[in-house]
């Protein structure tokens, strides 16, 4: 298992050398939805805690960055961690007041929902953001602020992004606050009877989830040169961030990367598909039709699944 | 100083009076049996204990300190662990992985805390089932696996919700034999139980509810021939059993 996970890794440094541009931007969003898959795992998946406004720790973290940068010079690469604060804060808030007033399921995620579409209407009209029409960052190529003139940089990073997250959210599975969030998620009431202290647990994963995500706005923004209040707090950003972990296998490590491994290329190809047919958009029908399947027919998402398989495997060659 | 003592609480659900006027108390290390018919107010007196819900008038001390306004997590942190009487085991964990959450509330090490699981799992007897999904139990099996996760949180009282509820005699015998055995190191047991010859068997002293008021109090023996109980709940059966 330890050479399988070496080999995979040093087949993904040494890739970028054989892929043209096209591929090396598809592997760019595969890593980085998966990250964000990942951190958005640590609540949704561990914890159970079902957050479809993600895309607001993104916004803010992203916004706060590129603003950081643009009034102050300052760089991205600390801009990132301030952004993961602002995250971590608004996290915060969300985890207080939903976990403090006991909303569970759906009333959870219509608080989400109404947070990231406040931050959208907030900085839709905020000037010093650029309003509705956002803000453009200026190409200067300068590493210091994030830029690189060879998309190989964005690979290494968003891959190193992706990899931190498995350490960060792979150490927390194995901690004492890994085993509290996943009882919560089973029975909270059976969880309290033993000494978990659920909403003290369930605020530290939002506000660890957020902060990640936010340290991914910077990446965000400063990978596609603008930000704007429609796609950086949209619905449609959230969506595609709990698609991965759902579709890979929520709650599981493995879980995000599969499922962005699945779900990116797929979309892709769909996408260009269509789009030289002349029905762009038909990919998302695509995509929403693979989500029907997978809650259908792998309920639990595609790594449980197939981590059954393999197990069934040797026992049906044995005599 | 008594380990528990309940000073006159009261709980009332809209127009139904659940718990009334209560107050009974419960010494170090000892096996207290409720008993009354359906409806009595024994739940409602377990989450009153446990912190699942605020009492409406009257004290609650766990070793002389007041349980007012404390959570269910922070009550457990002090020794006071309760069972559902529907078991709810963790259903996607391993039934190690259902101890350990319990065992996690003495150890912040997770090692740790899966040795202390694999210790309390031996003593219940579910070793063999560790790495089964705890979904995958028997009615019986789970009944055991609710009494190991209290268990693993090392408590002074522990507060046994219908343990042997639906379960065959054969299974019932072994579930008093691991309550006595968990006695018998020191911890103090508070019972609420249907088989009566059970709660007979290992109960010191026994309150009897009835529409949330204690009607008796007493040793088993006199609790059976006492002509109140048996005429709110136990049947005349019970008086030549207990005499017997």
């Amino acid at each position: 298992m330890r050479w399988a996970l070496s080999l995979a890794l040093l087949v993904l440094v040494i890739l970028p050398n054989f892929l043209g541009s096209y591929l090396l931007t598809v592997f760019i969003f595969i890593f980085f939805y998966a990250y964000l898959g990942q951190a958005w795992n640590l609540l949704g998946g561990y914890g159970g805690q079902i957050s479809l406004g993600h895309a607001a720790f993104v916004g803010v973290g992203a916004y706060t960055s590129t603003y950081l940068s643009m009034t102050y010079k300052l760089s991205p690469w600390i801009g990132m961690f301030i952004g993961g604060a602002a995250a971590a804060l608004l996290g915060g808030v969300i985890g207080y007041l939903g976990f403090r007033f006991g909303l569970r399921g759906f009333y959870f995620i219509l608080l989400t929902v109404a947070f990231a579409e406040i931050c959208r209407l907030i900085v839709s009209h905020l000037e010093p953001l650029g309003g509705a029409l956002g803000l453009f960052i200026t190409f200067t190529g300068n590493p210091w602020q994030f830029q690189f003139s060879d998309n190989r940089s964005y690979y290494y990073i968003a891959l190193g992004m992706m990899l931190a997250s498995v350490a960060i959210v792979g150490a927390v599975e194995r901690s004492r606050m890994g085993a509290y969030l996943v009882a919560i998620r089973e029975d909270e009431d059976a969880s309290e009877a033993l000494g978990v202290n659920a909403f003290a647990t369930k605020l530290a994963a939002i506000v660890l989830s957020a902060f990640l995500t936010g340290m991914g706005g910077t990446f965000y923004a400063n990978y596609l040169f603008s930000l704007q209040p429609n796609t950086a707090f949209g619905i449609p950003l959230s969506v595609e961030i709990i698609l991965r972990p759902i579709v890979g296998g929520s709650g599981t490590l493995v879980g995000p990367i599969l499922g962005s491994f699945i779900l990116s290329p797929l979309a892709e190809v769909s996408r260009a598909y269509f789009a030289r047919g002349g029905l762009s958009g038909v990919h998302l029908i695509i995509y929403g039709s693979l989500l029907i399947a997978v809650v259908l027919f792998f309920p639990r998402g595609a790594y449980p699944y197939l981590r059954g398989l393999l197990r069934r495997l040797p026992r049906r060659g044995a005599p | 100083m008594s380990l528990l003592e309940v000073r006159a609480v009261a709980k009332r659900f809209g127009g139904l009076q659940a718990v009334s006027d209560l107050t009974f108390g419960m010494a170090d290390g000892e096996v207290l049996g409720l008993i009354g018919p359906n409806g009595a107010g024994k739940t409602t007196v377990f989450n009153l204990l446990s912190g699942f819900l605020a009492a409406d008038a009257g004290e609650i001390l766990f070793r002389g300190r007041s349980l007012r306004g404390l959570r269910p997590h922070q009550i457990c942190h002090l020794g006071l662990t309760r069972t559902f009487q529907i078991v709810r085991p963790f259903p996607h964990l391993s039934v190690l992985e259902n101890v350990k959450v319990g065992a996690l509330a003495r150890t912040a090490s997770a090692r740790d805390a899966a040795a202390r699981a694999r210790r309390v799992l031996e003593e219940i007897g579910l070793l063999a089932k560790a790495e089964v999904p705890a979904g995958e139990l028997t009615l019986a099996e789970r009944k055991r696996l609710e009494l190991a996760r209290a268990l693993a949180t090392e408590p002074v009282l522990l507060l046994l919700d219908e343990v042997m509820a639906g379960l065959t005699a054969a299974e019932t015998e072994r579930i008093v034999e691991l309550v006595r055995a968990i006695n018998r190191r020191g911890v103090a047991v508070l019972l609420i139980e249907h088989v009566m010859r059970a709660v007979m068997s290992l109960s010191e002293r026994i309150i009897v509810l009835n529409y949330g008021e204690r009607i008796a109090e007493g040793p088993p023996a006199v609790i059976a021939n006492d002509p109140r109980v048996i005429e709110a709940y136990l049947g005349e059966e019970y008086v030549g059993a207990a005499q017997g």
